[in-house]
């Protein structure tokens, strides 16, 4: 996707201006009430008009994300680098984890608004729990994919523990952890909003849920407009903040490995 | 060439035994294998494939300990070389996120040499390696010669006194081989270390070393040593040259048919 000239990079876009057309079309030569079906043109007028709702409203969910990422990505990695270093832990730990997954994040959402109440708490943990998953499993994985004649090599260096994990280890994951990190970014934007349906007086799940009963379906879009920029913006966040991080694994794929 | 002093210890290997397994599906990989080398020495260990060399090299490094035999540096039993040797092979195992300078160094920085002070002391080889002008380059901007040369400048800024090659040229196409041949030896006449050097090539090691040790197909074992007393650098047609090689093709043939 990387290496495509700056036109195809405008193809999506292009896409969607043409989906969007044909919609405001169908909602105009059909008539759909807005109460139903609000085509994109009044939608768009909604965002204008109630800029500040969605502004304050978006700003919470966002801080919910950002917190709730934070924690699950420092709990992540330092779980990793727990799992990595003590193989008795990751025996009794990884099933433990992978067969968590099985467990709808839906399900417990009731159970985190009851302990941790209808504020930003019991969202930023919602939101923790699902991103926390694809960072350990990546970080994990990445920790463990150095290249085994390397730590030969550092042992007869007689490099100690720590020094390998610093060196070699670590470098080695960051691509790893950063695939993880993209991973849950893109379902950071659920955990939030699931929380915020179920139980919350702030934030763009509870607008939604709110403009929902009110009939107003032109703001219930206009927060789901939000939500996908705000996840968009995150992932293109990430992406910079990659380049600037792995610079020598972001050019090797863009080169498509040209050394041999 | 001015007589430079012999640097290293006189290091003897008697006896050294190494099988993977047990009862039956157990494989012998040494049996009895006793050689000694002498300080400064070059002495090169050629074999088929499968015969062990590795795994001599691993006992050596301190990787994996033998079954049996004795290792003494001076005289002195020791249970490894750790700490005494460096180590190369046919993989450079350069860290693509370090650039030419700071993979070079990787050896002093784990000794806990300051990185300014090893980058100075690096950036004076630079020439000697033919890499000056690309310290600032990733590993993946060059070609393998230039990289199995940064990993053998690796290799001697790790400051021991006796280097282990394995099949350090082994993947490398015939004129590049050739060349870094050409130009291990200036290395070597400048730095005199003891070098052992594992190889499956005969002319290599003609040309290069003091003496070649040639061992049997597995379990490895000394089927033969011959003498390279000439000068160097060496003529590969050269009759004495041409007569050793027969001589070393000769033992190895024999090897070949050792009863296992």
């Amino acid at each position: 996707m990387n290496q495509s000239p700056w036109k195809e990079k405008f193809l999506p876009v292009i896409l969607l201006l043409t989906l969007g057309g044909l919609w405001e079309g169908a909602v105009r030569l059909w008539d759909f009430p807005a109460y139903i079906l609000p085509g994109p043109v009044r939608i768009f007028h909604a965002m204008l008009d109630r800029a500040e709702i969605l502004v304050v409203h978006s700003l919470v969910t966002l801080s919910e994300i950002a917190v709730g990422f934070l924690v699950a990505f420092i709990v992540g990695v330092l779980l990793a680098l727990a799992l990595q270093s003590s193989r008795i832990l990751e025996r009794a730990l990884l099933p433990l984890l992978i067969a968590s997954q099985t467990i709808p994040v839906f399900a417990i959402a009731p159970l985190l608004i009851l302990w941790f109440g209808y504020g930003m708490g019991s969202k930023i943990v919602m939101t923790a729990i699902i991103v926390f998953f694809p960072i350990v499993i990546n970080t994990f994985e990445g920790l463990k994919a150095a290249d085994p004649d390397l730590l030969s090599l550092l042992r007869i260096m007689e490099a100690s523990p720590w020094q390998i994990l610093w060196k070699v280890r670590i470098p080695q994951a960051l691509p790893f952890i950063f695939s993880g990190i993209k991973i849950g970014v893109a379902v950071s934007v659920i955990g939030a909003v699931i929380g915020e349906w179920v139980g919350a007086r702030k934030g763009l799940g509870y607008l939604m849920i709110h403009a929902n009963a009110q009939l107003e379906v032109d703001l219930v879009f206009a927060s789901i407009f939000c939500l996908s920029l705000m996840g968009v913006g995150l992932y293109g966040f990430v992406e910079v903040l990659e380049r600037a991080c792995i610079p020598w694994s972001w050019e090797g794929q863009k080169k498509g490995e040209a050394s041999s | 060439m001015s007589e430079k002093e012999l640097k290293g210890p006189f290091l003897s290997v008697e006896g050294l035994q190494k099988a993977y397994g047990e009862g039956g599906d157990k494989l012998e990989i040494l049996r009895q294998l006793s050689f000694q080398v002498r300080p400064g020495e070059f002495l090169s260990i050629v074999g088929p494939s499968g015969c062990g060399k590795s795994t001599l090299f691993n006992i050596l490094a301190g990787l994996i300990p033998p079954d049996r035999g004795v290792l003494r540096l001076d005289g002195t039993p020791v249970a490894n070389l750790k700490g005494r040797v460096a180590y190369m092979q046919q993989k450079d195992l350069l860290l693509p996120w370090r650039n030419v300078l700071d993979n070079a160094i990787l050896g002093m920085e784990i000794q806990g040499v300051p990185k300014s002070r090893a980058r100075e002391e690096a950036r004076q080889l630079l020439e000697t390696f033919g890499l000056k002008g690309f310290e600032d380059h990733l590993p993946r901007e060059l070609s393998g010669g230039m990289r199995q040369r940064v990993a053998l400048m690796r290799t001697i800024l790790c400051h021991k006194e006796i280097l282990l090659l394995d099949e350090p040229f082994g993947a490398l196409d015939a004129i590049t081989r050739a060349g870094m041949q050409r130009w291990l030896l200036e290395v070597w006449m400048r730095f005199r270390q003891t070098v052992l050097l594992v190889t499956h090539d005969v002319e290599e090691s003609l040309l290069l070393s003091d003496r070649v040790l040639v061992m049997s197909k597995r379990p490895g074992r000394i089927e033969g040593e011959v003498h390279i007393p000439l000068d160097r650098p060496r003529d590969p047609t050269h009759p004495e040259v041409v007569s050793r090689k027969a001589r070393i093709l000769n033992i190895l043939e024999k090897g070949q048919t050792y009863p296992s």
